[in-house]
């Protein structure tokens, strides 16, 4: 029988996909590979539970509970020199099991390492604001929830930081359409001509292969131009244009083509 | 006989040029085309270009201003987004007519590669355009045809007239 895959996700790709292909795995380490990442593991496996950790790619990856992330970031900062957030932003499990996993990506300059701390929230759940402990946190959480719709708690200024106010969607959600659900095809003409303005204006175009058959009468190759209506046929006589019209412009000097100096050299 | 006399039966004519309204306005209209700086991506770029010394905007009396009360053309370079959607519809609303715009590069023109839910598809969408320009991003020189396309659509038309509205809305 063929495996059932989730059907939520639009993002439809038009490529083909091997069915039975299996994602490699970057392999992982034991943390007691390293020496540095099992002194900070054991340091923090006697304040906080930890759920899983390994290596991967030279860094360790630590699984938290949600509601200690304050507690870790902080005793990392302080106690364990992992002084910089480089990064922290979420990733959608919705369609696997309905979670987002949260990351933190920290960086220890003294110790030369760097560390991931992950966990899992349900959906709809909050997470606890770490701006208070590190000041680049405001803009990626604000951004967290543009795109995904994560609040922070205890966050000074938690509103969206990229699109619009009043924007309704969170782009990056595997079930939100690259090209935009129906609140974004319209924002723009919804918010300047109003609802009543959509007869008007008309949906947008997003066909790249759409082929209009009065193209070829708005628009004709440049120096090819016949009157309108005209049947193309690709062998038209040149036409070339003037940038000025028959009889002159007033006050101002005839441009001639035969009068003008054409420069081959490109570089001079 | 005086030092200064001009013959003007021989010297090249009267000092005097008939003309009619309609085309001493459009002259002057179409020689002092001043542009809305625009830049909202790479087509910027090339928009500056065009107004620096190698391609020299100036000598067609096209002058960037930084103000759109002072502006008769906007020149659209760049991608526009949804959230920007509302400013250059307000910025367009503050030029003085006449107003003209030029619609610079496949993004203002259709979205261009920005397939996506951010960005406007076509710039038309939310002001009128009179002069798309193709090109990802076009070079100076088809920006200076574009104007000099679009002083000849000026010296087109009347003068007297106030500008039709492009589309009803």
């Amino acid at each position: 029988m063929r495996a059932y895959t989730p059907k939520d996700d639009v993002q439809a790709k038009s490529y083909y996909t091997d069915r039975y292909y299996v994602a490699p795995q970057v392999p992982k380490q034991e943390v007691e590979t390293d020496e540095a990442f099992a002194a900070d593991l054991a340091a923090l496996k006697e304040k906080f539970e930890v759920k899983e950790a390994f290596i991967q790619m030279k860094q360790m990856i630590v699984y938290i509970n949600a509601n200690d992330i304050y507690g870790v970031l902080e005793f990392l900062r302080d106690e364990l020199t992992y002084t910089q957030l480089s990064e922290m932003s979420a990733i959608d499990w919705l369609a696997k099991d309905n979670t987002f996993e949260i990351f933190y990506q920290m960086l220890s300059m003294t110790k030369r390492k760097r560390l991931r701390i992950k966990f899992f929230i349900n959906n709809g759940d909050a997470v606890d604001s770490v701006e208070k402990l590190f000041r680049c946190a405001d803009w990626s959480e604000r951004e967290m929830f543009d795109m995904f719709g994560i609040e922070a708690n205890n966050h000074p200024f938690m509103k969206r930081i990229l699109l619009p106010y009043d924007w309704q969607g969170n782009p990056l959600l595997k079930t939100y359409p690259l090209e935009g659900d129906e609140f974004a095809a319209w924002y723009e003409v919804d918010k300047i001509y109003g609802k009543e303005a959509r007869d008007v204006i008309g949906p947008e175009i997003r066909d790249t292969a759409r082929v209009d058959r009065y193209d070829s009468e708005r628009f004709a190759r440049l120096g090819f131009e016949v009157p309108k209506g005209t049947e193309i046929t690709g062998n038209e006589e040149p036409n070339n244009q003037d940038y000025q019209e028959e009889g002159g412009v007033f006050l101002i000097k005839k441009f001639t083509k035969e009068s003008s100096k054409i420069i081959d050299d490109p570089q001079r | 006989m005086a030092q200064h006399k001009v013959n003007y039966t021989q010297d090249g004519g009267l000092p005097v040029a008939l003309t009619s309204i309609d085309k001493i306005v459009n002259w002057g209209r179409s020689n002092s085309i001043w542009a809305l700086t625009y830049g909202l991506a790479c087509c910027g770029i090339e928009m500056m270009a065009s107004g620096a010394s190698r391609f020299d905007f100036d000598r067609y009396g096209t002058i960037f201003r930084a103000s759109p009360r002072q502006a008769d053309v906007m020149i659209v370079a760049g991608t526009l987004t949804k959230k920007h959607a509302e400013f250059i519809k307000r910025l367009y609303d503050q030029m003085t007519e006449p107003r003209w715009v030029i619609s610079m590069g496949s993004c203002a023109n259709t979205g261009g590669m920005f397939n996506t839910y951010a960005t406007v598809q076509g710039c038309d969408r939310v002001i009128p355009v009179d002069l798309y320009l193709p090109g990802c991003a076009p070079r100076p020189e088809t920006l200076q045809y574009g104007v000099m396309l679009l002083q000849k659509k000026i010296r087109a038309n009347k003068a007297g007239n106030a500008q039709k509205p492009k589309r009803l809305m």
